[in-house]
């Protein structure tokens, strides 16, 4: 497999699997509109992970259904960041943000890619991505103007803090973490990053679940 | 804080009530309209109004019923068809048929 098409598949893992976890949100939302709105964001990382597995699909003869639905847990190359299962929503916006922060780091490099169909999908995406970022920034800034707020949040950044270095490569992390920084006002921790390769045990269950519609009928069935 | 929303559908039409959305503040509200009135590219602009500043008008005392004084206040159909029967220009009225 080429390196174009393994970082494709890393990054739509990643918008799939984070998609997939953000979705667990619907229709317990701590509100109705948060609820729409966090829901919505999911189904848009989903379409980013479509469009990037087509990309995949056309260079190893597959299709996106295919590369999202049908691989053994072993072969994702989800970051475990977005593999965890956060069902609390200190961790969630805390990982939310994160991710979005990495992945506008790392949309970044791509847009300057000179390939220009990976550049084109990139810079499609993070218009899109935009607005997720803004959605993060402002809970970010909503829980560090409390008490309360500031130390949940803090409390599950530093745990996560290890698993969002690992969504981007060695050289880009410095950036991600002087953007962190600068957001919480506070020096992170010098960890070692969880990288990719490694999943959580979470992976397989999540993977389980998403592909059992699929599985319930034989191969190749048309849906 | 509630804020109604009015929502343009096309480029120079006019902004009609969309709904509301529920949010603490206003840069929530900002992404909350986004995703519920526009992210299907439904609008290509929306207004955002905090319900407090809609000041609202809901009485209007008509105690002498002055019917007159509305457009609809005296229905001249009725009529003028009578009227016409009587000169016999029924088949003169504009849309009556031969």
């Amino acid at each position: 497999m080429s390196a174009r098409t393994d970082l494709l598949l890393s990054i739509a893992d990643d918008e799939l699997i984070l998609g997939w976890r953000n979705s667990e949100w619907t229709g317990i939302a701590p509100f109705l509109e948060e609820d729409v709105a966090f829901s919505s964001i999911a189904q848009n990382e989903i379409g980013h992970a479509r469009a990037l597995y087509e990309l995949a699909a056309r260079e190893l003869g597959t299709t996106a259904d295919e590369l999202a639905f049908d691989r053994k847990p072993s072969e994702y190359r989800s970051a475990p960041l977005v593999e965890l299962r956060k069902l609390e929503w200190a961790r969630t916006i805390a990982r939310h943000w994160l991710y979005e922060t990495a992945d506008e780091i790392r949309l970044a490099a791509l847009k300057a890619s000179d390939d220009p169909e990976i550049a084109g999908l990139a810079a499609k995406i993070d218009r899109e991505e935009a607005y997720h970022r803004m959605h993060a920034e402002m809970w970010i800034e909503r829980l560090l103007s409390t008490e309360e707020g500031r130390s949940r949040l803090n409390e599950a950044v530093d745990e996560l803090w290890p698993y969002a270095l690992g969504v981007l490569d060695d050289v880009l992390r410095p950036e991600l973490r002087a953007r962190a920084q600068e957001q919480l006002g506070r020096v992170l921790p010098e960890v070692e990053a969880v990288p990719r390769g490694v999943h959580e045990a979470e992976l397989a269950e999540l993977l389980e679940e998403m592909t059992s519609v699929r599985r319930s009928a034989p191969p190749g069935s048309q849906w | 804080m509630v804020f109604e929303v009015f929502r343009q559908e096309r480029k120079g039409q006019p902004f009609q009530h969309a709904g509301s959305v529920t949010a603490p503040d206003e840069q929530f509200a900002e992404i909350y309209a986004r995703e519920q009135y526009a992210r299907r590219q439904e609008s290509v602009a929306l207004w955002l109004v905090p319900r407090e500043s809609v000041h609202e008008i809901d009485e209007f005392p008509d105690e002498f019923e002055m019917k007159y004084r509305r457009v609809d206040g005296y229905s001249i159909k009725a009529r003028l068809h009578e009227a016409r029967e009587r000169a016999g220009t029924l088949d003169m009225a504009p849309g009556a048929t031969e």
